[in-house]
């Protein structure tokens, strides 16, 4: 009896001094992964010789000379033609990945055919496979297809993106009723038509999700676009940054290499604060189950 | 009879379409990732690379450039590069995502800002890799940021030269990695500890059992599935390490070739066109991720079954 008490209140203690410790420990971890981004957002604000004059969490007033001293850097560094390339690859990328995901998700989620359970497994063998590891056939391809400098080898083979495929499969699995699509058909309506005017806008909250996450990976690819990309007005941002890397670092404005890589960062940080909710549900969602 | 046959007509023409929308996804995987494939295993049976001008090969030399690369040596210096970092990275990363998930789905603690801290831990998942590592770089760079810093507060009297020593360039790799995937595996966790029977934990309770013996005895042994399939994941995703150790590096892996991965040296070889080299350490590649994959596969199938 004595014991159980002490027990509980010790218990009691617990729970208490537990809360506190998580919560410290959150802070802390939240301060080792914000501090990176603070420490880059101070000093995109701060001219080459405040830089070299040390630490410093006090922001200064450099940002927009920074950002222009970069512009002009111009042929050596095409920053604003390497985010619009970045930007035209990412977006028809997510574009066509989702839509074509959902198409074959659909394709094994609504039909019964022969072949249903070979491509299920099929595309859930080839999800691990990386992309590195064909590269060398890629490369001759792409140069045999003569579509070197060239934006589509970065852009088509997306349609083909089993992790896309897999988390869309799973979404209809929960929130595509086969009846809808039989009630579509008594209705007269063509497969194809049903597909896009049914399917498509029913599964607006999981190609938001995958939309998102495509173009954040296209954004931040570097190993293909590398291999593939050579002509200076083609380069997108991750080449960029390499070819930054590359330069005689002593020979550089340090505050115009920080505005560099706070533009190729913030950019997705921003968008990512506004819709981190569905991101976050939506990591949840799709990997599990599985 | 005849109603029956012409209800199966019927489906048999829907049917069609199945394969009519699995053309798109069958045509590009088959043009962009199937004959690259093929054609990688291909060539790496054949001598084929530049020597200054001249181009030497492709000859057909059977095994030869698999047997260079594992008598080299090199290969297995940079595979001990890629799994160390990998390590360094992991270890830490599953023991802080095993405490946080555990926290955060442990509905007696009722943490409030949870929203906030899962927003923030995922954050650094969606960087791009080479530019956190080109700030990584400029930060702990002999006069960056951080030597300032550490010389502010005392720590320090000179600066210490983190690309420079061979255990801190590794620990910087190792960290980012760590930093960039533990919101993720969080995530995962999480979902996975969500998933058990709640009735467990409070029968546990009753039972008089700690919050520790009931995550040694109850979270644990039931997370063991996810948390292979983490593991298995997460090495297939270590060694395709290339990003962060490239820029970090400027591709030369220094110190003294200690941060070399597996993925680097292959990238060395597509860009001098060693054809021959670069196929075989491909196969080498795909071989490995394929088994971990299958691995995984049969993992999470048994899940299901059962």
């Amino acid at each position: 009896m004595k014991e159980e008490r002490s027990n509980g209140t010790k218990k009691g203690l617990n729970i208490h001094a537990r809360r506190g410790l998580a919560y410290i420990v959150l802070a802390v971890i939240s301060v080792l992964c914000l501090f990176w981004f603070f420490l880059l957002f101070i000093n995109t604000t701060r001219s080459h010789s405040e830089l070299n004059r040390g630490f410093s969490v006090v922001p200064g007033k450099y940002l927009l000379t920074n950002i222009q001293n970069l512009i002009r850097m111009g042929e050596r560094l095409p920053i604003l033609t390497g985010l619009w390339n970045s930007f035209i690859v990412a977006g028809l990328s997510a574009v066509l990945s989702t839509y074509f995901s959902v198409m074959t998700a659909y394709a094994i989620h609504a039909y019964e055919f022969k072949l249903k359970k070979f491509m299920f497994t099929f595309i859930l063998m080839i999800m691990m496979i990386p992309t590195q590891v064909t590269a060398l056939g890629f490369l001759q391809l792409v140069s045999r297809m003569r579509l070197e400098d060239s934006f589509i080898p970065l852009i088509v083979p997306t349609i083909a993106a089993p992790v896309t495929f897999f988390y869309m499969k799973q979404y209809m699995e929960s929130s595509l009723p086969l009846s809808l699509i039989e009630a579509a058909r008594i209705d007269g309506s063509g497969e194809f038509r049903t597909f896009n005017s049914i399917v498509m806008p029913l599964m607006k909250p999981a190609i938001a999700v995958q939309a998102i996450f495509t173009f954040v990976s296209s954004w931040n690819n570097y190993f293909t676009p590398a291999l593939i990309l050579h002509e200076p007005k083609k380069r997108t941002v991750p080449i960029l940054i390499a070819q930054l890397r590359s330069m005689d670092w002593s020979s550089l404005d340090t505050g115009v290499v920080y505005a560099m890589i706070g533009l190729s960062i913030f950019p997705v940080i921003i968008v990512y604060l506004v819709l981190s909710k569905h991101i976050v549900q939506g990591v949840a969602m799709g990997s599990v189950k599985g | 009879m005849t109603m029956k046959s012409a209800r199966r007509g019927k489906v048999v023409s829907y049917n069609k379409w199945g394969y009519i929308f699995l053309i798109p996804f069958v045509v590009v995987y088959l043009v962009f990732s199937f004959i690259p494939l093929v054609s990688t295993v291909y060539n790496s049976f054949f001598e084929n690379y530049r020597s200054g001008l001249t181009q030497i090969g492709p000859t057909f030399i059977g095994l030869e450039n698999f047997k260079t690369i594992f008598t080299s040596g090199e290969v297995w210096i940079y595979a001990k590069n890629t799994l160390i970092m990998w390590i360094l990275g992991f270890i830490p990363q599953i023991i802080l995502s095993l405490l946080l998930g555990a926290w955060f789905s442990d509905p007696s603690l009722r943490l409030k800002c949870q929203g906030f801290f899962k927003t923030v831990i995922y954050l650094p998942n969606l960087i791009m890799a080479s530019a956190f590592a080109m700030l990584f770089f400029a930060l702990f760079s002999d006069g960056g940021p951080i030597n300032s810093l550490l010389i502010q507060i005392g720590i320090l009297d000179t600066p210490f030269k983190f690309l420079s020593n061979i255990w801190s360039t590794r620990f910087l790799v190792a960290g980012m990695n760590c930093l960039m995937w533990f919101g993720n595996t969080t995530i995962l966790l999480m979902a996975g500890m969500m998933g058990i029977d709640t009735s467990l934990f409070e029968a546990a309770r009753v039972d008089g059992a700690t919050s520790t013996q009931v995550f040694y005895r109850i979270t644990l042994p039931l997370l063991r599935p996810i948390l292979v399939y983490v593991m298995i994941t997460s090495l297939i995703g270590g060694l395709q390490m290339f990003d962060v150790p490239q820029i970090l590096t400027k591709g030369s892996g220094d110190p003294m070739r200690s941060t070399m991965t597996l993925i680097m040296y292959l990238n060395r070889h597509l860009f001098s066109k060693n054809y021959g080299m670069g196929g075989a350490l491909s196969v080498i590649l795909f071989i490995i991720t394929g088994i971990l994959s299958l691995a995984v596969y049969k993992f999470t199938n048994r899940k299901e079954n059962n």
